[in-house]
């Protein structure tokens, strides 16, 4: 109840870290296979080192693609790189080219164009592991296309200067033209204007928080059908006492494990996680206002595992169907998957998950830095869904003649 | 002007009757059935006096946990009235609650707790105070001969221990009325011996028992009227001495044979 949680947060939170930090700290290993001898491969291997993402293992030219392909296989790398014998020859052609049109636009004559001047053929080649994820592969295409692109205008600018004035293009110049000086000033926005740059920690201690509370339900679930079923529930159906206090003590009870829960994790989000090298977790300055969200949200587990263990027939029942069920709300709630990036139809199903709204408010008030005032609206869609988690765990009492 | 007020309440609270001249249960026109065995109970009739020993008897599918669950407000009564002490069950289901006790057959507690644990709780839940049931605690574990356990996991005991602590937690309010639904089932001689003997010692004290099994002999020792119900319906109902006597039979199983028939009543599923 308390350990499994703990070691959860601490693991996701230690894992998408690496994510995070991919193109800052853990580089991805890129093998690169260089069968050209000319000056714009190694200005392509220079840049592709520049960028970061890579860490560049270079093997020998002569490997053809059944190595590199054994080499993809025993994961020495995920990605591939190529550089054909004509890599060289090829970005010059097509600079030259390039020029050729631009010098004709500007007037200037094509003194380029001519026999022998090609631009056929892909410049590169690129293999990859089927395990490296689409938004992986994209990256690493993107940086590629982009230490490709730097290497081809270096080239093109180096054509045209030489064409118009017909000598060699500055090293200072070159630099100056190519090296990019204009930064993105990002600014992460915030209602409490603090401007910090939101952590692995502010992202994840908050999501898998509601996620353990809700695992609420192999314990609280499980157990009110082992009350249902055992001679003990039929003592307490003949005693002066309702059983719907005896669902209220419940309730109370584990609401008071959840809180636990919650205070134990974030205490580890601010004090542990620096100790093992991730970032604290920065708590919102208001408190009234995480408070009210974290006894939401808890209460909302509590329902929902109340409601499992009042239709669930057997324990195997409840705790099957609560964990499954639990996993699949948090996926299409955005606990795994930003809900952002999702399909409008999976967007509009994010909304039937009692855990988007937990998220929802504890991003508020965690990312946003939002008070009270902010979160009202997700305290609204909670306290509905907890009062219609009651009244079907209520209905389901009555209609099984439990109270 | 104000006791008449009070009066008038009371009057609908209790009506007619004083307590000692009711009976502890009565069972009015009741009417009831499952789907599937229409007609089980029709317009059936049954009265428990104050301080009975009462069995209820009958062969399998007779109805005899159907009345239990019935008279213990478990199951719902379409038509008809129940009453104990003359509180119309229906009516006033918490108060009648706390008139009485019940035993079930299945073992009615926590197994994850200790005897004192489950003492506590289901006094609490009784309506009971703290002190209270810490005294009715004391007693009864002494009585019952789980003092040298009271603080061990139920789970661990054994099956007439577990029957004493399930019959401890039944009379731990001290109901007025007490149902028994195999008290002794699955237990050995000695414990057999002291959970009559203490039912016993509670009716003396004027608690009425209303008692079902299948242990005739058992029967015989604790109850002095009995009803045989079959079908639905109450075969006879008398004190058992002159029911044994009319019937020059020298025990209820011979005349629960003679009263029933010797086929299987169990045959389908």
């Amino acid at each position: 109840m308390f350990a499994m949680p703990v070691l959860l947060v601490l693991i996701v939170t230690g894992m998408q870290r690496d994510t995070f930090d991919l193109a800052n700290k853990n580089k991805l290993p890129l093998l690169l296979c260089n069968k050209d001898t000319g000056a714009a491969s190694l200005q392509f291997i220079r840049a592709v080192d520049t960028m970061g993402l890579f860490e560049v293992r270079q093997i020998p030219g002569t490997q053809n693609e059944g190595m590199i392909r054994e080499r993809l296989y025993r994961k020495e790398a995920f990605v591939a790189v190529v550089l054909p014998a004509d890599f060289s020859a090829q970005v010059a052609a097509r600079t030259k080219s390039l020029a050729g049109k631009a010098l004709k636009s500007f007037g200037l004559g094509d003194s380029l164009s001519g026999p022998g001047v090609s631009v056929s053929g892909n410049p590169l080649i690129l293999y990859y592991h089927p395990v490296l994820q689409e938004s992986f592969r994209r990256s690493a295409e993107g940086t590629l296309y982009s230490a490709l692109q730097l290497v081809e205008s270096r080239q093109l600018l180096k054509t045209l200067y030489f064409s118009i004035n017909e000598k060699e293009l500055p090293d200072t110049l070159e630099n100056e033209l190519l090296s990019n000086h204009e930064r993105i000033s990002e600014i992460p926005v915030s209602r409490n204007d603090s401007r910090k740059t939101p952590s692995v920690s502010q992202h994840n201690v908050p999501a898998w928080t509601i996620f353990a509370m809700f695992f609420v339900v192999v314990s609280l679930g499980s157990g009110i059908v082992r009350e249902k079923r055992s001679g003990s529930f039929i003592r307490l159906k003949t005693m002066p006492t309702s059983y719907v206090v005896a669902i209220l003590s419940k309730q109370v009870t584990y609401l008071g494990v959840t809180m636990i829960q919650t205070v134990l994790i974030f205490a580890i989000g601010v004090w542990v996680f620096p100790l093992v090298g991730l970032p604290r977790l920065d708590l919102p300055d208001d408190w009234s206002a995480l408070i009210l969200v974290s006894l939401l949200c808890g209460w909302c587990a509590v329902s929902y595992a109340i409601c499992v263990g009042v239709y669930s027939e057997t324990e195997e029942q409840a705790n099957g169907f609560g964990v499954i069920s639990i996993v699949i709300l948090a996926a299409i709630g955005g606990l795994m998957i930003p809900d952002f990036i999702l399909t409008e139809p999976f967007r509009t199903a994010t909304k039937f998950s009692p855990l988007h709204w937990c998220l929802d408010a504890y991003y508020r008030l965690f990312l946003e830095g939002g008070k009270l005032k902010d979160v009202w609206s997700n305290v609204l869609s909670l306290v509905l869904i907890i009062a219609g988690l009651q009244g079907i765990a209520l209905w389901g009492l009555k209609r099984k003649n439990l109270i | 002007m104000f006791h008449q007020l009070i009066k008038n309440q009371m009057d609908r609270m209790s009506p007619n009757q004083p307590d000692r001249i009711r009976p502890a249960m009565q069972i009015k026109d009741l009417s009831f059935h499952y789907p599937d065995q229409p007609g089980l109970f029709s317009h059936f009739n049954l009265q428990v006096e104050v301080g009975q020993r009462f069995g209820l008897f009958g062969p399998n599918g007779a109805g005899k946990t159907t009345l239990m669950n019935l008279m213990t407000g478990l199951l719902t009564t379409p038509s008809g009235t129940i009453r104990l002490f003359g509180h119309e069950m229906k009516k006033h289901q918490r108060r009648v609650n706390k008139l009485f006790g019940y035993i079930p057959q299945d073992f009615a507690f926590y197994q994850e707790l200790s005897p004192v644990e489950n003492l506590s709780f289901f006094g609490a839940w009784s309506g009971m105070t703290g002190p209270a049931i810490r005294k009715r605690t004391r007693e009864l574990l002494d009585i019952l001969g789980l003092v040298a356990v009271r603080h061990k996991k139920v789970q661990q005991f054994s099956g007439g221990m577990k029957r004493r602590v399930n019959l401890a937690i039944g009379v731990i309010h001290q109901p007025r009325l007490l149902f028994l639904d195999e008290p002794t089932v699955g237990v050995d001689v000695q414990t057999r011996h002291a959970i009559v003997n203490y039912l016993k010692q509670l009716n003396e004290n004027g608690t009425t028992l209303i008692y079902t099994s299948h242990q005739l002999t058992e029967a015989e020792e604790l109850c002095d009227t009995i009803a045989l119900i079959d079908e639905g319906r109450i075969i006879t109902h008398e004190a058992l001495h002159s029911l044994l006597s009319r019937h020059r039979q020298e025990g209820l199983e011979a005349l629960f044979l003679e009263l029933t028939g010797k086929n299987f009543r169990d045959q389908s599923v």
